[in-house]
């Protein structure tokens, strides 16, 4: 349609672009350009050109960080989706019942991420923890959950799979539905078991929700900051210290907005590679609906 | 054809316990006196119930106050969010204007940029001009929605262009026609992206924790968290009486409008 006069649609949409205007894009540009000098809030900055990036890749710190965050968006990835479909086939029948796991285990995703990781600093507690006293009890002895180097990223990966499993289930039951029935059927009676119904019929048919699924969960993973802050505080050994939690320590701990903003520039340019993939699991679903 | 269900009914027992055994822990040690929680830290149920871990939460942080602020701000961003994202939607759906592409490449974009990357300057810029530590550095970031703007041009892409055309005829400004005739039509998905986006901030802890430096404006996750400080050693109850008292309020929403959050989520 006509607009009515040639300025309405940027009046319609000026208070919206003048936001992200103000706090996407003019932050951005701030930050690429904080990224070259050295400042620490208190006294003038300093031009380093990019010392920082250097001081930052040289200490190995930054590769460390970023590998540390691909894996534990791989443990969380692999984790959110695997239990999410087959919660999702699970559950996907009708009664009360299902109505009712499909519930609870979809809350999880709803209540704060305070609340979830408090919780689970109690359950893993290797004293006070009933998750810790269920392992000693199957004979592990005492396992340190979050106090241990190896087992603290693989345990926040487990906490937020516990989180956010509920959403991948409800992404995959919208798309079951999507599913042909008459196909279904015409291959159960062609003598087709259960799994090569779900092989051939099913997994095709869910294959672009599973990449959307996939790509959001792999941004959700990639932002994780609170299980960081509250259940290990980077620790130990930096063994849990993740891409925005580092980014908070150097502006808010170090006060070193220079490197702070280095590390966000990284950030963002990893995040858009993995937005590319994102946007394109977006078409796929649009071409799949 | 009809499959036992008895395996089905067992699988999803587990799913049940695994999602929901952590609540119920969480309620039951919020309601354990501290000696029970030294001597025998992994009773199930306590001996003798009471609520003295919510007196000491109340006691410790302002939980009507913050709760005030949270509801505040996240009922304030869901409304800026859909007051904005209305109109820009129906111009990027219904109108054809030079630069429309570009406009609808920007939401896209905006999309994809989370508040982890801005936060810095985000704080630098507030902090420059005295806006640190106030409701404004709260809402004003969320106040326009790229997700929220998505769908409402999605939605609006279904409604007919007649509906608009009549209205037009009969003297209906743009405005009336864009928050008094698609508005209520447009109910639904306002609605989803009203309680997705109450539910988000609500919750939030990284943005208000960012933002603040003392108790003005603070949010209650950021007193819950605040409750588990190094020294405060086996005081799960009062811990988990606050995370209760975090978690009640949008389980409640939650349980009301089930339905709605999970179209909001799904996209469908």
């Amino acid at each position: 349609m006509k607009p009515r006069a040639k300025l309405h649609p940027w009046l319609m949409l000026g208070p919206s672009l003048a936001t992200w205007a103000l706090f996407v894009f003019l932050p951005l540009g701030i930050t690429a350009l904080q990224s070259l000098f050295a400042w620490d809030m208190l006294t003038d900055a300093e031009f380093v050109g990019v010392a920082n990036y250097a001081a930052l890749a040289e200490g190995g710190e930054l590769f460390r960080v970023l590998g540390r965050t691909l894996g534990f968006s791989v443990l969380v990835v692999a984790g959110a989706m695997t239990l999410g479909l087959s919660l999702a086939l699970l559950l996907d029948r009708p009664g009360r019942f299902f109505g009712f796991v499909r519930g609870a285990v979809f809350s999880a995703y709803v209540v704060s991420w305070v609340a979830v990781a408090l919780l689970w600093v109690l359950l893993l507690d290797p004293d006070r923890g009933v998750a810790a006293s269920v392992v000693r009890a199957i004979g592990l002895g005492r396992v340190g959950f979050l106090t241990s180097p190896s087992s603290a990223l693989p345990t926040l990966a487990g906490v937020t799979v516990w989180k956010i499993t509920g959403y991948a289930m409800v992404v995959f039951l919208a798309g079951l539905r999507s599913v042909p029935k008459a196909l279904h059927e015409a291959a159960a009676l062609d003598g087709a078991g259960a799994l090569a119904r779900f092989r051939y019929v099913t997994w095709p048919a869910l294959r672009p929700t599973a990449a959307f699924v996939a790509t959001t969960s792999l941004i959700v993973s990639f932002q994780a900051f609170d299980v960081v802050r509250i259940m290990t505080q980077g620790g130990p050994a930096k063994a849990t210290t993740l891409f925005v939690y580092a980014i908070y320590e150097q502006v808010f701990l170090n006060l070193s907005v220079g490197r702070a903003s280095a590390l966000a520039v990284v950030y963002f340019v990893v995040l858009s590679l993995l937005a590319v993939l994102q946007l394109r699991a977006f078409r796929a679903q649009g071409r799949g609906a | 054809m009809k499959r036992p269900a008895l395996p089905a009914m067992i699988a999803g027992s587990i799913a049940a316990a695994v999602w929901v055994l952590p609540y119920a822990w969480m309620v039951s040690t919020s309601l354990k006196p501290l000696d029970e929680i030294v001597a025998d830290p992994t009773a199930p149920f306590p001996h003798r119930p009471q609520l003295e871990a919510y007196r000491e939460v109340f006691a410790q942080v302002p939980v009507g106050r913050q709760m005030l602020v949270s509801f505040a701000m996240a009922v304030t961003i869901g409304l800026l969010q859909i007051a904005l994202a209305l109109p820009a939607g129906y111009a990027l759906a219904k109108l054809r204007f030079v630069g429309r592409k570009v406009a609808f490449a920007i939401v896209v974009a905006c999309l994809l940029v989370p508040a982890q990357v801005t936060f810095v300057s985000v704080f630098l810029m507030f902090s420059k001009v005295g806006l640190t530590n106030t409701f404004g550095a709260l809402v004003l970031p969320f106040a326009a929605s790229a997700l929220g703007t998505f769908l409402v041009r999605q939605a609006l892409m279904s409604v007919p262009d007649e509906i608009v055309e009549a209205a037009r005829l009969d003297g209906a400004s743009e405005l009336t026609i864009i928050y008094r005739i698609l508005g209520p039509l447009l109910t639904p998905t306002l609605v989803s992206i009203f309680l997705v986006s109450f539910v988000f901030h609500y919750s939030d802890y990284f943005w208000p924790l960012v933002m603040t430096t003392d108790d003005t404006v603070r949010t209650l996750p950021l007193g819950v968290a605040l409750l588990k400080e190094p020294g405060s050693g086996v005081r799960w109850h009062v811990i988990m009486a606050g995370n209760v008292l975090l978690s009640l309020p949008v389980l409640g929403l939650f349980a009301l409008a089930q339905k709605h959050l999970v179209r909001g989520i799904a996209g469908r």
